[in-house]
């Protein structure tokens, strides 16, 4: 009962307390306000702004002209790129993530300890890295060019056929990202224990026992993380094919993000329908993720 | 005898290294080196690079408008991931997780589903076909990163650092710049290269909010190149613009490779 009673001071005592935790509460929102203000007119009206353009009609010159739902969403469904960028963008991400992450993997083991050959190994695995995706497909771009390239001898046509144009693609990909993932593999490694590995010695295990048993399953959240990281970039691949093959041969290599962008800027001219794909794009994606995430959790039990 | 059985492993993990350096270092050789077909016919020298400083509004144009985006990225990134991640690290205020969530969800948004109404929006604010929009476009895109790379780094400061600061009579003001600033300087620093390394290589963002030519991007400038000439590709012009592109990235990358890595470390940690 006491406890309910307050004395006069103690009254005056928790006012000045709660009146200081507001004005700090207050200037906690000024410095967040400019983070606010970004995130608010930058993504979250954009968000909005995008699913009401995906229920309107909405071409690039002349605006929004009023709502239509559901016209753009079968337009998208109906176009005639719609299922062929989808199928590819899927073949591509399964394609670019196994490399990847086999890869990345294998890199990082093969750099572990330090020494200063593998530290020279680490340095020149990770050098693509520091370049732009972009300046990356020039680059290749040139590469692979029959007229300049440096293979221009072996009479390979690298981007002539729709497999070839896929496996060069990727092949870049596998360039510019492998020591990016070697390195978040790095950092993963380093979070396991030696005494575990210790341990394992002890008891006999050998080399590949001690991979399947021991680093694989401690490699988990890494694993998981770096496979989400892979695949959502994946799905939204554009500047690769963009710049290296322009979505050919014949439309064979149009990744979905490619079709939004040919949708709003190129020909169709059609905001509307490409808002529609985009919306598209971002539930598949969030399903995708969850889908993921819970495929590793459930793993784990 | 260890040597010897060690050579296929030499063999192998330097085959890989030449793997990785070999796209670099060919294109660097082969811009200054003779080639039919391109500005540099014979002997070497740096005929595709003056190419390349005449090629339509000029490389200069490219480069300072480059310039210019990634530096006004940069400053206002590091101003307000500076800001916020005090805000997020030392103030308890309503609505501070939802704030730091919604941050942190722009990573879940492809870059394209934004990308659409941005070029409305930005029509709309009088922003249309400006750098100045583009670095804005880019800085929020760095906020999830910046802000919880920000966020950690207060966090690791004890608070009786910015306690003492205060009964000395500082504001929480001048407590950041004075006391707090120079210890969360290594989070900067990552913050400052990463948002660098985004703007200069960002390809989508002034493809699609820049239509003016006067206006493009180093990137797009070089890869509108490629198209130069009747459809012939001036292959010599277009690897000069790859090592102009890439050396500032490359030098950057050299000298604060430890930054570099940090990133991903706290990333990878608390991610």
């Amino acid at each position: 009962m006491t406890l309910f009673v307050t004395t006069g001071r103690a009254r005056r005592l928790t006012r000045t307390v709660s009146s200081s935790s507001r004005r700090r509460a207050v200037k906690g929102w000024l410095y967040a306000a400019p983070t606010t203000i970004f995130v608010v007119v930058l993504f979250l009206i954009p968000l909005i702004l995008v699913v009401r353009m995906s229920v309107s009609r909405w071409p690039l010159l002349s605006g929004n002209q009023g709502f239509n739902a559901p016209d753009n969403y079968t337009k998208v469904i109906h176009n005639r790129f719609f299922a062929d960028s989808i199928v590819f963008t899927l073949k591509y991400t399964v394609l670019a993530t196994v490399l990847l992450i086999g890869l990345g993997l294998g890199l990082a083991l093969l750099v572990q300890e330090s020494s200063r050959w593998k530290n020279l190994l680490r340095a020149s695995f990770l050098v693509p890295s520091a370049l732009g995706l972009a300046s990356a497909s020039l680059l290749f771009y040139v590469l692979y060019s029959p007229l300049a390239g440096p293979l221009r001898g072996l009479g390979v046509s690298f981007l002539g056929t729709p497999n070839a144009a896929l496996y060069s693609t990727t092949f870049l990909i596998v360039w510019r990202f492998a020591g990016f993932y070697m390195l978040l593999m790095l950092v993963g490694l380093q979070g396991i224990p030696g005494d575990v590995y210790e341990a394992a010695r002890v008891d006999g295990a050998s080399r590949w026992q001690t991979f399947r048993r021991i680093t694989l399953p401690l490699l988990r959240p890494t694993l998981a993380l770096t496979t989400i990281l892979c695949v959502t970039g994946s799905l939204l691949a554009f500047e690769q094919f963009y710049i290296l093959t322009k979505g050919g041969p014949d439309n064979s290599t149009i990744t979905v993000v490619q079709l939004i962008y040919i949708v709003a800027f190129q020909g169709q001219n059609d905001l509307g329908v490409a808002a529609a794909l985009s919306v598209i794009v971002l539930v598949a994606l969030v399903l995708i993720n969850i889908l993921q995430l819970r495929a590793f959790r459930t793993d784990e039990r | 005898m260890r040597f010897v059985l060690r050579t296929p492993y030499w063999i192998f993990t330097g085959g890989l290294a030449i793997i990785f350096l070999f796209p670099l270092v060919w294109t660097a050789v082969s811009s200054v080196s003779p080639h039919a077909g391109t500005s540099q016919s014979s002997g070497w020298g740096f005929g595709n690079y003056a190419t390349l400083s005449s090629y339509q509004a000029g490389i200069w144009r490219y480069l300072a408008n480059s310039t210019f985006v990634s530096l006004t990225t940069v400053v206002l990134t590091l101003l307000i991931s500076l800001l916020g991640g005090y805000a997020f690290a030392r103030f308890s205020f309503p609505g501070k997780n939802l704030l730091f969530l919604t941050t942190l969800a722009i990573l879940m948004v492809p870059y394209a589903t934004l990308l659409i109404p941005l070029y409305v929006l930005l029509n709309q604010l009088g922003l249309q076909n400006s750098l100045f929009g583009v670095a804005l476009v880019l800085t929020m895109f760095q906020l999830p990163f910046a802000t919880f790379m920000m966020r950690i780094s207060f966090e690791a400061i004890p608070r009786e650092f910015d306690e003492a600061a205060m009964v000395d009579g500082c504001s929480t003001w001048t407590a950041l710049w004075r006391v707090l600033l120079p210890a969360v300087k290594p989070g900067l620093i990552t913050v400052g290269l990463f948002a660098f390394l985004a703007a200069w290589n960002d390809f989508m963002a002034p493809l699609i909010l820049i239509n003016d030519s006067n206006k493009l991007t180093l990137p797009l400038a070089v890869s509108n190149l490629r198209v130069q000439v009747q459809g012939v590709v001036d292959y010599g012009a277009t690897e000069a613009g790859v090592v102009v592109l890439a050396l500032p990235c490359l030098v950057l990358f050299l000298l604060l490779q430890r930054h570099y890595v940090r990133g991903f470390m706290s990333g990878a940690f608390k991610g």
